[in-house]
């Protein structure tokens, strides 16, 4: 087997992840898929890593991984603030940006 | 694990191989599942079982620390705090999966198949024939290699990501704190208020005292065998995830009581008059009470 | 010395702001403000013409740089004026019979309520041909050009009240304005063709520049001088212009507005000596317009409307003079004064006449008036014996230089301008003999002032009452004395300028003079002269004194009804521009609603309903944004391998 396969299936979890964000309407699900996201773009990371046989790409994910950890204490945060506010999660509540 | 080959090798070993077509599978099924489940929690099991898949293969690709950092990290901390605020949004909520964008599905459903094969298109595209391998950039040890990296070349992004981890933390802090606009009453001054408006004056009843259930979803039964909605927290009275069960008590005591009897061949059926049971004692009296009260 | 020649424009100036700003508290000696003003510019011009005269022949210009006005790089236009003996000639024209004008208005405006603006319009009109005749160089002579046609629009205007006098001083301006485009051309191709447009240089290259260029320059000057001096083709505005009060017509006539041009083209010397075609052109002009006014007076039963048409003929004696190169440019002058005095004065006694005749202007319902108003009658007859160039008379030396010089071109060429020219000596003795019986002699055919509210009163201030007949009387003396002063230069000033030459011997070093030769003695063309005087006067005898002036005019020729409607020139204006005009805007008209509109609300309607349907787009799901950020990068991904396949 080639790792190659690994980006295959990177692909393949991140277009799951898009999907998910587009189709589903709670906000944490909708977090969840973006965290699918960034770790399939993690497992290119590594997966690249090897390929190129050296370790920047594992740097990369570990930063990508800091990001995300930051991302998702605010985004829970915003999460539980429009929660407690409108008492629903739903993105589609939220709709008032338009003309 | 295999990641420790010559270099310029074109395939890994068959035991990866193996790895690779089960736990992948494993894999895209989770990910699935996080966004077809109807429930958060589910959605958020299958996303932390991917992603201990993910550990996985960052340990076979040669990422010993990544592997660990992203159970630790991400299984561990991560994914508690997503099962954290789906506790406080609430647990029970399913959402419908019935659509309410037209065409979004299609829309959604064109876009990912394009983007999908686009993407493998782009991958197959690539001549990665041979591949290197980290056998040498992980001589030395994978996380001194990494951390010669971070404290070398990376070393402002890595400065960097500490002031954004700060910045996050404060803005989570700002996001969910509320100002409290009135002075917190003291409890001297909330018994005292009791007192005086004579309400309550006694501590609220527990729940599910008197039926048996030990859970706080469940009102307590008062004596007379209706339930008290005070023994529930008004949280989860507000939601409606208040679970009556008086009704289903009673039938069961009555059950219970018709069984003893017969076991016991005290009593016909025609005769209601129970003594029985110790446990059921007070609620038979209460029910006796009851029709002492109708005649 | 220098420094007075500013104040000679800054005098009437001042009074124009003054009396216009001033309010109504200069309504009561806002008057003798503006004339005293007018009065001190002529002393100043007096002043400046003795110190002239005590100087040598060659050295009596005068120069003075007010300030720079627009210094741009090689561009430079000064504020400077120049005081030679041309321009001396003209100041003291036009700052003594203004100042004279301006005496007699005293008493002619004296009933109107707006009398303090009508003296600063004057002042204002006086500073403005001051400053034409003062430049030094053409662009300030455009500034002063178009002052006087401003304030010949507001003059000619004054009685806005009325339609046709708002419409005449609007005809007059738009006229004007066509000549003043020839005006602005001709400087913009002298600085191109010599770098600067201030007299001295332009008029000292004039020589070395290229004849083509010249012709252009000088044709564009001609254009400005008959949109000014009321040639044909742009004469038509001058018979309106009757409608502004008498002493504004006498103002335009005789001191100030058309002789504008004439001074344009004597001033332009250098460049028409240069461009002889340019140069036939002039004379061509002249020489039409002199037969032409001269025909047009001769129809017309309006007695300003007469004068006007005489005045338009006597300039066309100018520029024909003007047109014949040095041998004529110090007649045309000499001609130019002249002509001002009595002209001014048969507008002024015209004038008087309607004062005293209820306003009446028709000549047919004049008559006997010698005995009532006996200054008007002399002083108005010695006006009209100069002008017909009676011997000895002032428009007797005037005219008759003029036609002899007309002769002296030589060749067919003289033979027709001369013939032109007496032609027109013999109208005119025929015309203003008219005028003169109609008005002053024969039976009274008078009639009772019209109703007011049928006619109204063409001068308001003045009483009438419907259905009395008129009590002509002599007019006041603040109208009198200015007849009498100008009555006085109509008989003495040709005189005076031809003793010993004195006035070709003034204006020559400015000018010059050349002697033609006269294929007939100068003595010939006088008897000439008086010959078709004679005839002319005799046939206006024989239908106008012989046998009483009928009321209503007769039918007349198919040529005499033609002249009446000023020989078809508004029809002709009419017909040549101003339907084509109208077509051409209701063209454009339609092109801007359907073309130009249509692409404008056109784009308008489709970037409209492309928004309207795009805006839809935009509903407020985060998760539909996300699906096109989705397919976006979808995009993006496929053009990065199609870049990469290529």
């Amino acid at each position: 087997m080639n790792p190659v396969n690994y980006l295959y299936l990177a692909a393949l979890l991140f277009t799951i992840g898009a999907a998910g964000v587009v189709i589903r309407r709670n906000a944490i699900v909708l977090f969840m898929c973006v965290e699918l996201m960034l770790n399939a773009c993690n497992l290119a990371f590594v997966t690249f890593s090897r390929l190129h046989g050296n370790l920047d790409g594992q740097i990369i994910a570990f930063f990508t991984m800091v990001v995300a950890a930051a991302e998702v204490v605010v985004g829970l945060a915003i999460i539980v603030t429009v929660f407690r506010s409108r008492h629903s999660a739903s993105v589609d509540d939220a709709s008032l940006m338009k003309l | 694990m295999s990641g420790a080959l010559a270099a310029a090798a074109s395939t890994t070993s068959t035991g990866e191989a193996v790895q690779f077509w089960v736990l992948g599978t494993v894999a895209v099924i989770g990910a699935l599942c996080t966004i077809l489940m109807r429930k958060a929690v589910h959605s958020a099991l299958s996303l932390a079982g991917t992603m201990i898949v993910l550990a996985v293969f960052y340990l076979a690709n040669g990422a010993y620390f990544l592997g660990v950092v992203q159970i630790v990290v991400y299984t561990g901390a991560i994914m508690m705090l997503f099962l954290f605020v789906v506790m406080l949004v609430g647990v029970t909520a399913a959402d419908s999966l019935k659509e309410t964008l037209k065409g979004q599905r299609w829309l959604a459903a064109l876009c990912g198949l394009g983007f999908g094969i686009l993407l493998c298109a782009g991958i197959g595209n690539a001549s990665l024939k041979t591949f290197d391998g980290l056998g040498q950039a992980n001589s030395g040890g994978n996380v001194e290699g990494l951390a010669a990296l971070v404290f070398t070349k990376y070393v402002f992004a890595f400065e960097i990501t500490g002031a954004l981890l700060i910045t996050a933390a404060v803005g989570a802090m700002v996001l969910t704190h509320r100002e409290r606009t009135e002075r917190a009453r003291s409890q001297r001054e909330q018994s005292e208020e009791r007192v005086r408006t004579g309400k309550h004056v006694p501590p609220l009843p527990a729940p599910g005292v008197y039926a048996r259930h030990n859970a706080v979803d469940i009102p307590g039964l008062l004596p007379d065998g209706t339930t008290s909605e005070l023994s529930v927290n008004a949280t989860l009275r507000g939601r409606g995830q208040v679970r009556d069960v008086s009704g289903e008590a009673l039938a069961e005591l009555a059950a219970l009581e018709q069984r003893s009897e017969r076991w016991l061949g005290r009593r016909k059926p025609e005769g209601t008059e129970a003594e029985g049971a110790e446990g059921a004692a007070g609620a038979s009296e209460d029910a006796e009470h009851r029709k002492g009260a109708a005649k | 010395m220098e420094n007075l020649i500013g104040l000679l424009v800054a005098a009437p100036l001042l009074g124009a702001a003054v009396l216009l700003c001033g309010g109504r508290r200069l309504d009561r000696t806002g008057h003798y403000l503006g004339t005293v003003l007018a009065g001190a510019s002529f002393v100043i011009g007096a002043v400046l013409f003795a110190d002239m005269l005590g100087r040598g022949e060659h050295d009596r210009a005068l120069h003075s740089q007010v300030f720079s006005w627009i210094p741009v790089g090689g561009f430079r236009a000064d504020v400077a004026f120049q005081l030679d003996q041309l321009s001396m000639t003209f100041v003291l024209l036009i700052s003594g019979v203004g100042t004279l004008i301006h005496i007699y208005s005293i008493g002619y405006m004296e009933h109107d309520e707006r009398r303090r603006r009508f003296f600063g319009y004057l002042n204002l009109f006086l500073a403005a041909m001051l400053l034409l005749v003062l430049a030094d160089n053409y662009l300030l002579l455009y500034v002063g050009w178009e002052g006087v046609g401003l304030a010949s629009y507001l003059l000619i205007g004054f009685w806005q009240h009325k339609p046709s006098a708002a419409t005449a001083a609007k005809k007059a301006f738009i006229v004007n304005r066509v000549g003043d485009m020839g005006l602005s051309i001709a400087i913009m191709l002298m600085f191109t063709t010599f770098g600067t447009f201030a007299f001295a240089p332009v008029l000292a290259n004039a020589e070395d520049a290229s004849e083509g260029k010249l012709t252009a320059i000088g044709l564009m000057l001609l254009l400005a001088a008959c949109g000014k001096s009321a040639q044909v083709p742009l004469q038509s505005w001058l018979g309106d212009a009757m409608e502004g009060p008498t002493p504004v017509s006498a103002l335009i006539h005789a001191a100030t507005m058309v002789t504008a041009g004439v001074y344009l083209i004597t001033r332009s010397g250098a460049i028409f000596n240069a461009a002889p075609d340019a140069q036939a052109a002039v004379v061509a002009v002249g020489a039409v317009t002199l037969l032409f006014g001269a025909i047009v007076g001769c129809a017309k039963d309006d007695i300003k409307k007469a004068l006007a048409g005489s005045t338009m003929s006597q300039i066309g004696y100018m520029i024909l003079a003007a047109g014949l190169g040095p041998v004529g440019y110090v007649f045309a002058i000499m001609h130019l004064v002249t002509h001002g005095f009595f002209k001014a004065g048969l507008f002024l006694g015209a004038g008087s006449v309607m004062h005293g005749m209820n306003d009446e202007v028709d000549m047919r319902k004049y008559g006997g008036l010698r005995k009532y108003m006996p200054v008007t009658f002399v002083t108005f007859g010695l006006g009209y014996l100069a002008i017909i160039g009676f011997p000895g008379l002032s428009g007797f030396w005037s005219k008759d230089k003029i036609i002899e010089a007309a002769f002296a071109k030589g060749g067919t060429e003289g033979w027709i301008l001369g013939g032109a020219a007496l032609l027109g000596a013999a109208i005119t003795a025929y015309y203003m003999t008219r005028v003169m019986l109609m008005t002053f002699f024969g039976e009274k055919r008078w009639e009772p002032a019209p109703d007011p509210d049928k006619a109204p009163s063409v001068e308001p201030g003045i009483e009438v009452r419907p259905g009395e007949m008129p009590h002509p009387h002599e007019s006041p003396k603040s109208m009198t004395i200015p007849m009498v002063v100008l009555a006085f230069g109509s008989v003495f000033a040709g005189g005076l300028f031809s003793l010993n030459d004195a006035f070709l011997k003034w204006l020559e070093p400015v000018t010059g003079h050349s002697h033609g030769h006269s294929p007939l003695s100068a003595a010939t063309v006088t008897a000439g002269t008086m010959v078709v005087l004679a005839i002319g006067v005799a046939l206006a005898w024989a239908q106008y004194g012989r046998k009483p002036v009928p009321r209503t005019a007769p039918r007349g020729s198919l040529l005499t009804r033609a002249a009446r409607r000023d020989l078809l020139q508004d029809d002709f204006n009419h017909v040549a521009l101003v339907q084509p005009g109208r077509y051409l805007t209701r063209g454009l008209v339609y092109v801007d609603h359907k073309l130009v509109d249509g692409v404008v609300n056109g784009t308008a309607a489709g970037v409209g309903g492309l928004s309207g349907r795009l805006r839809k787009l935009q509903n407020g799901y985060a998760r539909t944004y996300a699906v096109s950020m989705f397919g976006g990068t979808a995009v993006l991904i496929a053009a990065t391998l199609l870049m990469r396949a290529v």
